[in-house]
């Protein structure tokens, strides 16, 4: 029996369409990487990296304490949300069973879904309120807490990978259930853990909103912890909606460099995970 | 009946197949049942998956310096049996121990795990070495349970790997890593790592079932090398293998010991029809 | 080797031998890390509801159905911003839903693996974009795009609707919801490809044994037995566009009004947050911005909660 040609038709028609839309969604990739490096390679010179953001009007300055005021959030930020998750993740991989671990993993699933701005509410009610300051720390404070559901979410995970023949090994020689956890299984999930830090790391590096009452920004440096600092994703928002066009500029450079930062980690990690996670991010 | 028997039955004195690089063969001199000492017992032993029975009043002893085969259908409880005598059994929730187990005449019950898991070791079906390299694979137990007295970590590392007839194969690459090994090879790593914390009993869950037959042999002439220094249970669901190392055997069905005795009444003489039965093959 | 005793008697030297191994520290310090989530999560809750104490008492429910905002003469109602952040969710994923499922439809189904993975990794990628670059190319590069060439044929054609009625100035709901489309289009991609390839070969091959088409047999048996995922699918990425702030906020327009076309400014509940918490020039204004939070907090809750229950109970029924 022949089909008939509107069916023929038909399927040929849609089937094209899904390869449309494939086309436009991994080409936007490619239009947003191409037309970030245009404009922002040929902005990129030494003074972005070097010097200060200059007085309104004048060109010539770059956002070397954006650079820094970043790598310190993230520091910070890094200090407080890793230590949580990753042990919150070993209880629940190793010692967790019944109630309080459910309410755990949906507890963190929550706390995965409020949005980045929400949580800059949270950090700014936490820390800067009662120190009555903006501050390099309540930027971390808020990036933290958006790292422990995931960095949780990756060692659960990765621990949970570990074969239990490997475990039931290391007890079969008298090791205690602790010692196996430490000394074999964490060391035999660590690439995967190391990957996850790593995407964990690239995600919050973007993140703007939470920064926009915590850390504030900055024109100068920021010494210490415990003074408004500016960070990349920051001066890219400021100066993309600013009227001057040496800061459109400057904007497209650092967009440039935030991009190539954050998804050649992302690319690395994913890599060495050796497949593509779905639903880590929402 | 007895023909058929005879027929079927596998030699059953052990003859190497080729040399290995063990310190000599020893002669194939057991100390017969009654004269030797019993080194782990049970009694009435009942074992309970959550509601499910998987043991029935399993009375067993084991004797010293001798290989005990536990021989059965899949789903019998011999691989339960052995993993209560080390009690690794533990790891899976909900499960349950009725009755006594001793070692030596102490109930393992209320030792001490870790001090008990050092004096029974277990090598499991399928080759588990961790990822690390060799030499941290067999230092591992040691590390754990610190060095004997009068020994340094290479040489106990050394001795463990003479001893499960690994070494020459691998006295050159002992910092590369456990898992560039052949299966075999592997397996003889895991006994290996058992070995270096000096196990009283060796406990060994088919361990051939995932090697091919010259691996098996040569695991089962280092079995026999072995068993003068250590005390041997081995669960095996290959009869002949049973028939060629082990000086006693038990037979298990359906969670029940039907059967126990020495080797050679076992598969010539057994006194149970349900024994018979699976030996010359009617199920199994 | 010195052999340990072989029965401790002593029940408090079985706690101290017990304590020596480490099991009970370990787990306590672990257990505790994963309480302390718990911990920050209520504070969270705490701070969000006490910290908008003055507007839920002052005006009440009325707060959700006003449209004025004022801060200076302290009339506040969050109408214009919840309007905005659904309407440009909205249209964001009526946009995104069909392109993305096309094009899951494609990598599951038609592409060969190896370009599947490949294409896949690629559209993965896009979602680690932040969002403050989606918000610059979309200031420069979209909203150009939508000024020269999408609005003028969209009116051109669909002029006569209400929705695409007046003045295109390029900052519009129009623009946040395209914006937002881009950026919620991977999730949907991903997600919706996985559960396509979880669907059993053998349904897609009675389909074709009965003589359907290629496109026959996935639309009317593989995507329908992948529904609820893609549902799933579909509430992450909606969860994900109302929460969007910094995107949104640069092409909105940032003017609190409601209208009926979509091609006028408007605001959304994160873009106000954003741009006035920092200078909020009162307490109650603050407290208002807090509530906002809320409101944004519990709208997130609840689709987040309802695309996990689609997820997961596809999940369940495939097993």
């Amino acid at each position: 029996m022949t089909l008939s040609f509107r069916r023929r038709a038909v399927n040929a028609l849609m089937l094209t369409l899904t390869g449309v839309c494939t086309t436009l969604v991994a080409g936007i990739l490619l239009v947003i990487l191409g037309y970030l490096a245009w404009n922002g390679a040929t902005s990129l010179n030494l003074n972005f990296f070097t010097k200060l953001p200059a007085p309104v009007g004048e060109a010539g300055g770059g956002m070397a304490n954006a650079i820094l005021g970043s790598g310190k959030v993230l520091l910070v930020a890094m200090l407080l949300g890793v230590p949580i998750g990753f042990l919150g993740g070993v209880y629940l991989a190793e010692f967790g069973a019944g109630m309080f671990s459910g309410v755990v993993r949906y507890v963190t699933d929550l706390l995965n879904g409020v949005p980045s701005i929400v949580i800059g509410i949270f950090a700014y009610a936490l820390v800067v309120q009662p120190m009555k300051r903006h501050s390099t720390f309540a930027g971390g404070v808020a990036l933290g807490i958006m790292m422990i559901p995931i960095a949780l979410r990756t060692t659960e995970e990765f621990l949970r990978a570990v074969p239990v023949s490997l475990r039931e090994g290391a007890m079969a020689l008298g090791a205690s259930k602790s010692r196996t956890i430490f000394t074999i299984v964490i060391p035999a999930a660590k690439s995967g853990i190391l990957s996850g830090l790593m995407l964990n790391l690239a995600r919050v590096a973007g993140e703007t909103a939470p920064l926009l009452f915590t850390a504030f920004g900055n024109t100068f440096w920021s010494p210490g912890w415990l003074n408004e600092t500016a960070t990349l994703p920051q001066m890219i928002y400021n100066y993309a909606i600013s009227a001057y066009a040496d800061q459109n500029r400057q904007a497209w450079a650092a967009g440039f460099v935030l991009l190539v930062l954050v998804l050649g980690v992302n690319a690395a990690a994913r890599f060495a995970i050796g497949r593509t996670p779905a639903r880590g991010r929402s | 009946m007895t023909n058929e028997l005879k027929a079927m039955t596998p030699k059953l004195t052990r003859e190497p197949e080729g040399q290995d690089h063990v310190r000599g063969r020893e002669p194939d001199g057991d100390t017969p049942v009654g004269k030797s000492t019993v080194k782990l017992q049970t009694a009435d032993l009942n074992f309970y998956y959550g509601a499910f029975q998987a043991l029935h009043n399993i009375t067993l002893s084991v004797h010293e310096r001798q290989i005990t085969a536990l021989i059965g259908p899949s789903g019998c409880g011999k691989s339960t049996f052995l993993r209560a005598l080390n009690r690794i059994s533990e790891t899976i929730r909900h499960t349950r121990i009725d009755g006594r187990i001793t070692l030596d005449g102490s109930d393992i019950l209320k030792m001490d795990v870790t001090a008990l898991r050092r004096r029974v070791g277990m090598v499991f079906q399928r080759p588990n070495p961790f990822p690390k390299s060799i030499f941290e694979n067999v230092a591992y137990g040691v590390r754990v349970n610190g060095l004997p007295q009068g020994s340094s970590l290479k040489e106990v590392v050394e001795k463990s790997l003479h001893r499960a007839a690994l070494w020459e194969e691998v006295k050159d690459k002992l910092h590369d890593s456990a898992l560039a090994l052949s299966g075999g090879q592997q397996q003889r790593l895991c006994i290996a790592r058992a070995l270096a914390v000096d196990p009283e009993v060796l406990l060994l869950d088919e361990p051939c079932s995932a090697l091919d037959p010259i691996a098996t042999a040569k695991i089962e002439d280092l079995l026999f090398n072995l068993k003068s220094q250590c005390t041997i249970v081995i669960v095996t669901h290959n009869m002949q293998q049973a028939a060629r190392v082990a000086q006693e055997t038990g037979f298990f069905l359906m969670g029940k010991l039907i059967e126990f005795d020495r080797t050679e009444v076992m598969f010539r003489k057994p006194t149970q029809k349900q024994t018979e039965d699976y030996i010359t093959g009617r199920f199994g | 080797m010195a052999t340990t005793p072989a029965a401790l008697p002593d029940t408090r030297a079985k706690f101290i031998q017990r304590v020596r191994t480490g099991d009970p520290i370990a787990h306590t310090i672990t257990g505790m890390a994963a309480a302390s989530i718990l911990a920050i999560t209520g504070l969270l809750l705490y701070h969000l509801w006490a910290g908008s104490g003055l507007p839920r008492e002052t005006f009440g429910w009325s707060f959700v159905t006003g449209s004025a905002w004022d801060p200076v003469a302290e009339k506040f109602g969050a109408l214009p911003f919840i309007f905005g952040t659904v309407v440009t969710s909205i249209v964001a994923l009526l946009v995104a839903v069909p392109v993305g499922l096309g094009a899951a439809i494609f990598l599951a189904e038609l592409a060969p693996r190896r370009a599947s993975d490949a294409l896949t990794f690629m559209i993965e990628l896009l979602a680690a974009v932040p969002s403050v670059i989606y918000g610059l190319l979309g200031i420069f590069l979209l909203v150009p795009f939508l000024q020269t060439s999408v609005v003028p044929a969209l009116t051109a054609t669909l002029g006569f609707l209400p929705i695409f009625q007046g003045q295109f100035l390029g900052v519009s709901i129009f623009s946040a919801s395209m914006v937002l489309a881009i950026m919620i289009v991977p999730f949907i991609v991903s997600v919706s490809r996985e559960v396509l390839l979880a669907v059993p070969q053998d349904q897609r091959e009675a389909a074709l044994a009965l003589g359907s088409t290629r496109w026959e047999s996935t639309w009317k048996v593989v995507v329908p037995y992948a529904l609820r995922g893609i549902l799933g699918s579909v509430f992450l990425a909606l969860a994900r566009a109302l929460g969007e702030t910094m995107a949104v906020t640069m092409v909105i327009g940032n003017k609190p009004q409601l209208s009926s076309s979509l091609l006028a400014p408007g605001y959304s509940i994160a873009a106000v947050i954003a741009n006035e918490f920092a200078e909020a020039s009162s307490q109650m204004h603050q407290q208002v911005l807090v509530e906002l939070g809320l409101v944004l907090f519990a709208l997130t809750v609840l689709i987040n909660g309802a695309a996990r229950l689609m997820i997961y109970s596809y999940k369940g029924a495939e097993k």
